[in-house]
């Protein structure tokens, strides 16, 4: 099982690769979320797997019984996907309003990269008629 | 046991829950971030006090015993770090009373940076690699939410780059902590240092300790990871950027050097050695890309990347004086880098321009700001008595003592080339003539209050330089308890 799973992780890991290799900065957004899959596939396959008991304490019982599923990569995965899912959804605002204002997501497009390297004059410019 | 490590994390989150159920008027706002961030920096000292007197102070948060909870650990690194963190956020709140427009302050700057700082608090306090993990992404969100808040048309893509390389750098570092539990089957870093001895799989070991370095490499702004830095801060309000500059890539060091000296240590001659590669190649690629730009922002955060380089040298070389070195070297530059940038804003407030070739003449019409720039720029490039000086010195001498002798001279040259673009700033700027013919207005008692952050810093500057006798012990007594952790170890396990 772990077998499998750690090519199933690779594949996904290659393929979120491939998309965020992308110019085009929406791929990048599903490399990022099928990368953080992965990733939590990952953490929990770390996690051992076995053919155990869920990791729930009886109600008489005040400790674990033996053969149980181990429960803290559970807890991470579950904090990785919360933290993951307010990531991606500021992302997606961010690349939203991004879009808004140059009218394109693609970040070889001139529209996209210029505006960084011009911050110089039209500052100077904004500055005087200002004062 | 003691709460305080927990107060430097808790009472700026609580300052900023109050900025929003309190409504906070936009005109007491700033009051409001003053007072707490002078009540953190009290808070900070106290915590830095008790270390002085107990080495290590460890808080098992909601009183789980060892393996299963959080701690918080409190050692001489986190403490400076923590102490630094306040004495910043304080200076860089006051400079922004004045500095911030009030939209900005709308859209939520304090709480903002409050939860950022009481974030990098609970970065330096954590003694949990997933709790390390789970704090750089609140810092990681308030950071997002303060760049991206009232950008000027078009700078929005610079934030981008921003949040998709560190987005990139979050997922590297979950990946390395996922590993590293199904190596170790634990996260608590003092459990980890006595596993990773243990650990059989050396070769997975190390690759994990590859991710992890390339993780915290991205926001440390090593080579050839840091790209997005002057991406991104070079758009950025005064204040902003001098916060950013200061702490943000200090997160990723301490991180680096936590790590590396706790966790990562039986594969050092793969793993040290790749750090000290990327150490020399990041001194050098910052220092030559920053002498060829003419924007002042530009400079600076190259400067950064360039300084970085010199931290992580001084953990590469892994001796107690070379990590001493590396401490003095951060304290030193988290303070007189946020101080340039406050200056820098300073000269832009003051000739309407961060472009090099359209100021001049400052050093006549500005005295004090020539010297509030002067002090900070000339301990960068390592001038006697300042601190910049001792912090090279330490870390060179650590070099050569272990026989690292091309370090040392890459360390060196650099530190001339840190000169020249200092001399650039300050020839440009202060002493050539103003290609303005009428000097701009300025709003003088503005101007006064915020000169008074960016003195306070220099005065911080010159004291480390010229009382380097304490700072020297204390930052050797924090090398010796890095290179040996077993106190650390034995506080968090026996305090359980």
């Amino acid at each position: 099982m772990e077998h499998f799973l750690a090519i199933v992780v690779g594949l996904m890991v290659s393929a979120a690769f491939f998309l965020m290799l992308s110019g085009i900065l929406i791929r990048f957004v599903f490399g990022l979320i099928l990368m953080g899959n992965a990733i939590n596939l990952l953490i929990f396959t770390a996690g051992r797997l076995a053919p155990v008991n869920p990791p729930l304490i009886g109600a008489q019982q005040s400790l674990l019984a033996a053969p149980a599923a181990n429960a803290l990569p559970q807890a991470l995965i579950l904090t990785a996907i919360v933290i993951g899912f307010a990531m991606t959804i500021f992302l997606l605002i961010l690349l939203f309003r991004t879009h808004d204002q140059t009218g394109t997501l693609d970040a070889d497009q001139d529209r996209f990269v210029l505006e960084t390297d011009e911050t110089d004059l039209p500052e100077i410019t904004g500055q005087k008629g200002k004062e | 046991m003691t709460n305080l490590p927990a107060f430097p994390i808790l009472l700026p989150l609580v300052v900023a829950v109050l900025f929003i159920l309190a409504r906070v008027k936009d005109r007491h706002a700033g009051t409001v971030a003053i007072a707490g961030a002078l009540a953190h920096l009290f808070i900070c000292f106290l915590l830095m006090a008790e270390v002085m007197e107990q080495n290590v102070i460890v808080l098992w948060v909601g009183a789980w015993p060892f393996p299963a909870g959080i701690c918080l650990v409190a050692d001489y690194l986190s403490g400076v770090m923590v102490l630094v963190t306040a004495v910043i956020h304080t200076a860089v709140v006051v400079y922004a009373a004045k500095d911030i427009e009030t939209r900005q302050i709308k859209a939520g700057f304090y709480p903002f940076m409050q939860v950022l700082t009481g974030a990098i608090c609970g970065a330096f306090l954590t003694g949990d690699l997933f709790n390390l993990y789970v704090w750089f992404e609140v810092m990681l969100m308030a950071s997002f939410g303060i760049m991206v808040m009232e950008n000027p048309a078009g700078r929005l893509t610079n934030a981008v780059k921003y949040v998709v390389l560190n987005l990139l750098a979050t997922l590297f570092l979950i990946t390395a902590i996922g590993l590293l539990y199904g190596l170790t089957g634990t996260l608590n870093l003092a459990d980890l240092h006595d596993k990773a001895a243990q650990v059989e799989n050396t070769a997975l070991f190390t690759s994990t300790a590859m991710l992890m370095m390339t993780a915290f490499g991205i926001k440390a702004a090593l080579f050839p990871l840091f790209f997005w830095l002057p991406a991104a801060y070079h758009t950025l309000p005064a204040a902003v950027a001098a916060f950013f500059a200061g702490l943000l890539t200090k997160v990723g060091v301490y991180a680096l050097i936590r790590l590396f000296t706790l966790v990562f240590v039986t594969q050092t001659h793969i793993t040290h050695t790749i750090l000290m590669g990327a150490a020399m190649l990041t001194m050098v690629t910052g220092v030559v890309t920053a002498a060829s730009q003419m924007d002042i922002r530009r400079i600076l955060s190259f400067h950064i990347i360039s300084q970085v380089g010199y931290m992580i040298l001084g953990l590469a070389v892994f001796t107690p004086l070379a990590l001493a070195g590396t401490l003095v070297y951060m304290v030193h530059n988290i303070i007189a880098k946020s101080n340039l940038f406050l200056a820098g804003g300073l000269i832009h407030r003051a000739t309407g321009t961060f472009h090099l070739s359209h100021m001049g003449g400052l050093y006549k019409t500005h005295g004090l700001l020539s010297a509030g720039f002067f002090i900070p720029a000339f301990s960068l490039a390592g001038f006697p008595p300042l601190s910049g000086f001792w912090a090279k010195l330490l870390i060179i001498s650590a070099c050569l003592e272990s026989g690292h002798y091309t370090a040392a001279a890459v360390a060196a040259a650099v530190g001339l080339l840190t000169l020249f673009s200092m001399a650039k700033i300050w020839l440009e700027a202060f002493w050539k003539q103003s290609p303005r013919k009428v000097p701009l207005p300025l709003p003088k008692n503005h101007f006064a209050w915020m000169m008074a952050p960016v003195l306070c810093l220099c005065l911080f500057t010159v004291l480390l330089g010229l009382f380097m006798e304490p700072v020297m012990q204390l930052s050797l007594a924090a090398g010796e308890q890095l290179m040996n952790p077993a106190a650390y170890v034995r506080a968090v396990k026996g305090g359980g």
